[in-house]
């Protein structure tokens, strides 16, 4: 009898264990897509005629955007046969391992499972890519096929990239990609373009640091972003840079200008974040003489408190996937990461009290939270953390003290973190890195740079 | 000046004659011929031909001063005339002159000469004042602030100390309530000098902390700051409270030194 106790005691323990372990790992397997990563094997596009010049563009952009998804296992193109297939017409049952079966590329020594080809043409002045993805696993052709789709852009590097993009993305979400980084845009606050001891603008960028342009000309400072869920507007943090009281200003993402927006009469008007439909906001503000969180009309009115906390409460964070769901930070005596209802109420710690927590973040799908946190640091030294909403405490390191790491912001796609870091010296620039901590990126590089956030265009 | 024309009886009798044979001699309706001068007297005689005394003696003297005003560095002349003197002298340094005479002076303020004329009847005085215009008005005084009170700047600049806190705190600790005691006084002369300043009750924060929460701490040290300053008796409606979060650091050290220098509130001027 006793026995059998003692037997049925480790399997519940054996038990438990594979629990906490399935949900510790839950994080990881969420973030790269169920069911493992598909092994793409992309083949080199070549281009008929004028398209050609275009090519090296194109198939750089295609990899590059591929990798970056971190959903697939992209196989060495050392590895490939003689002979790449450009039209599904090339596709035969069987050809002795030149390249022309999908045979060729599911077995060795490539071992994708899906194979990416096409080629590109000049049609009507336009450079369209003819594109396809192939299932290498499957014998039957036509079972075999995933999709195919035609891309057409400007015959230039600039269409020969967007239809890259264009094609990456769909093959992203094809294979349960949340979103694409195509189309989106990183803004940031930045030091360059503001003469002043202490001024800073609004900058935006390509997510992957091209095309960077200053967008406002305030000439105050400005800091703690936010944009729009449609990529419409802005709300920053504004100061008179000869010294005045910190206002919200709600700012045109295309132009640059301000439209109107009633901040309350009060000490600080800070820190606002927009509802998932876009139609309200959250901030910080002190019209009692104590800050709180405020909601509001996205021009301001009708703001009404939410907290009513003697922590400092600011930073408020909307679930994307739930507007009744906010995240903010407090202090008292530390700051920590809160979680309550659009009412206040319910407001429960989600980091466990270590250290200072602060900066959180959704993902898109609504399930994780990046955050700054001093856990295991000294004060200040913040580095980036991944939890899920569910289990918080089991997290995800994916910074290790590489300078001062802060204000973790997710993609679009889900994967992706753009970030704050002081990695390269005493002044921050911007970072993009996977959500789990690889293929840390740097995108500015001139003048301070800081507060990122992510938006679609 | 008085002269003694009638200083004896003899004197008198002998002008009376004198008029009368005058008066007699125009009534007769002669066509006039003028009077022969006076035959010398010897005893009336002035040495060095001074003078030609009327045979009564009598001195008289005049003096003027031309222009009578006269702006430092320019000159004057003295115009004198005497009869019967044979002694005639002006004062301030001119020293004896003629009988008649003319002379340039330039005083440096303003002076009285007085002409003294001496004959063997007796002697006489004249005066002439020399004014000295008074010295033109100084220019406008330089654009210079008034010492005592400066500009409301830098009376902020140069009266009122920082208060500093302890890491993540809002307390007033002593060190910052000694600053904060004297910062109240200096703010009632500087409001007593200044009637309409405000003063801005500025919170900064070191920069460990994230920056959204220091924003928060920053109000709340500022509003901690303020509070204390209206117990004191500093008027609420002149401070107006600010907080910069760590956004505006007066040091970017990575040390407790300078953390801690960036853990304060200040006070500067106002809009």
């Amino acid at each position: 009898m006793k026995k059998r106790i003692i037997i049925y005691a480790i399997l519940i323990a054996a038990l438990a264990v594979a629990v906490l372990y399935a949900q510790r790992t839950d994080i990881q397997t969420s973030i790269v897509g169920p069911g493992g990563k598909p092994a793409l094997a992309v083949v080199d596009f070549r281009g008929a005629g004028a398209a050609q010049p275009f090519m090296s563009v194109f198939n750089s952009t295609l990899y590059s955007d591929l990798q970056a998804s971190a959903l697939f296992d992209l196989k060495p193109k050392s590895m490939f046969p003689l002979n790449n297939p450009q039209t599904p017409a090339d596709l035969v049952a069987e050809d002795g391992g030149k390249g022309d079966a999908l045979q060729d590329w599911s077995g060795a020594p490539v071992h994708a499972t899906h194979l990416v080809f096409g080629y590109a043409g000049v049609v009507n002045g336009l450079f369209v890519i003819y594109g396809n993805v192939y299932d290498a696993r499957q014998q039957d052709l036509q079972a075999a096929k995933l999709f195919a789709q035609n891309y057409p852009d400007s015959l230039d590097e600039g269409g020969a990239a967007r239809a890259a993009h264009k094609f990456a993305a769909d093959i992203i979400q094809r294979f349960g990609g949340s979103g694409s980084l195509l189309n989106s845009r990183i803004y940031f606050i930045s030091s360059r373009g503001a003469a002043a001891k202490f001024g800073t603008e609004l900058w935006v960028m390509d997510w992957d640091g091209n095309n960077q342009k200053q967008l406002t000309h305030l000439g105050g400072q400005m800091a703690y972003p936010a944009i729009s869920p449609d990529g419409s507007r802005l709300a920053a943090t504004w100061w008179p840079i000869a010294g005045g009281q910190p206002r919200i200003d709600m700012i045109n993402s295309q132009t640059g200008r301000t439209v109107p927006f009633y901040n309350q009469l009060a000490s600080l008007n800070a820190a606002a974040a927009f509802t998932p439909d876009g139609k309200k906001i959250f901030y910080a503000s002190s019209p009692t003489g104590e800050s709180q969180i405020y909601s509001a009309d996205i021009d301001g009115r009708n703001f009404s408190p939410v907290t009513s906390t003697h922590g400092t409460p600011s930073e408020p964070k909307v679930n994307p996937k739930n507007p009744d769901s906010l995240l903010f930070v407090q202090g008292v005596p530390n700051e920590q990461i809160y979680k309550m209802n659009a009412e206040g109420a319910g407001i429960e710690r989600v980091t466990n009290g270590e250290g200072e927590a602060s900066n959180p973040s959704w993902s898109p799908d609504g399930q994780h939270i990046a955050f700054s946190w001093t856990r295991g640091y000294a004060k200040g030294e913040f580095n980036i953390f991944v939890i899920d909403i569910g289990s918080p405490d089991h997290y995800n390191q994916l910074t290790h003290g590489e300078g001062k790491n802060e204000n973790p912001v997710w993609g679009p796609d889900g994967a992706h973190l753009v970030f704050t870091s002081t990695r390269a010296g005493r002044t921050p620039q911007i970072f993009t890195m996977l959500s789990d901590g690889t293929q840390v990126k740097q995108v500015t590089t001139q003048g301070s740079n800081r507060y990122p956030v992510w938006g679609v265009q | 000046m008085k002269t003694n024309l009638f200083q004896n009886r003899n004197l008198t009798l002998a002008v009376s004659a004198l008029v009368a044979l005058a008066l007699f001699t125009a009534a007769c309706g002669k066509k006039q011929i003028p009077a022969p001068p006076p035959a010398p007297t010897a005893g009336n005689q002035t040495p060095g031909g001074f003078g030609n005394p009327t045979p009564a003696g009598n001195v008289t003297a005049t003096l003027t001063a031309e222009p009578s005003r006269i702006e430092i560095g320019q000159s004057a002349n003295l115009n004198w005339t005497t009869t019967n003197a044979n002694d005639v002298s002006i004062n301030n340094g001119i020293g004896t002159v003629s009988a008649t005479g003319r002379q340039s002076v330039s005083p440096t303020e303003t002076t009285t000469y007085i002409l003294t004329a001496v004959g063997p009847n007796g002697s006489t005085t004249a005066s002439a004042t020399v004014t000295l215009a008074p010295p033109p008005p100084p220019p406008a005084p330089e654009a210079r602030q008034n010492n005592s009170m400066g500009t409301l700047e830098s009376r902020v600049q140069t009266d009122l100390k920082d208060a500093f806190f302890d890491y993540d705190g809002v307390t007033i600790r002593d060190d910052a309530r000694a600053a904060l005691l004297a910062d109240a006084d200096s703010l009632k002369r500087i409001f007593n000098d200044f009637p309409n300043a405000t003063i801005n009750v500025e919170g900064h924060c070191d920069e460990r902390g994230s920056a959204e929460y220091n924003l928060g701490l920053g109000d709340r040290r500022a509003s901690s700051a303020r509070d204390f300053l209206v117990q004191m008796g500093v008027p609420a409606a002149k401070l107006r409270t600010i907080s910069y979060g760590k956004e505006r650091p007066q040091c970017t050290e990575a040390d407790e030194t300078c953390y801690q220098k960036n853990r304060r509130v200040h006070l500067s001027a106002g809009q």
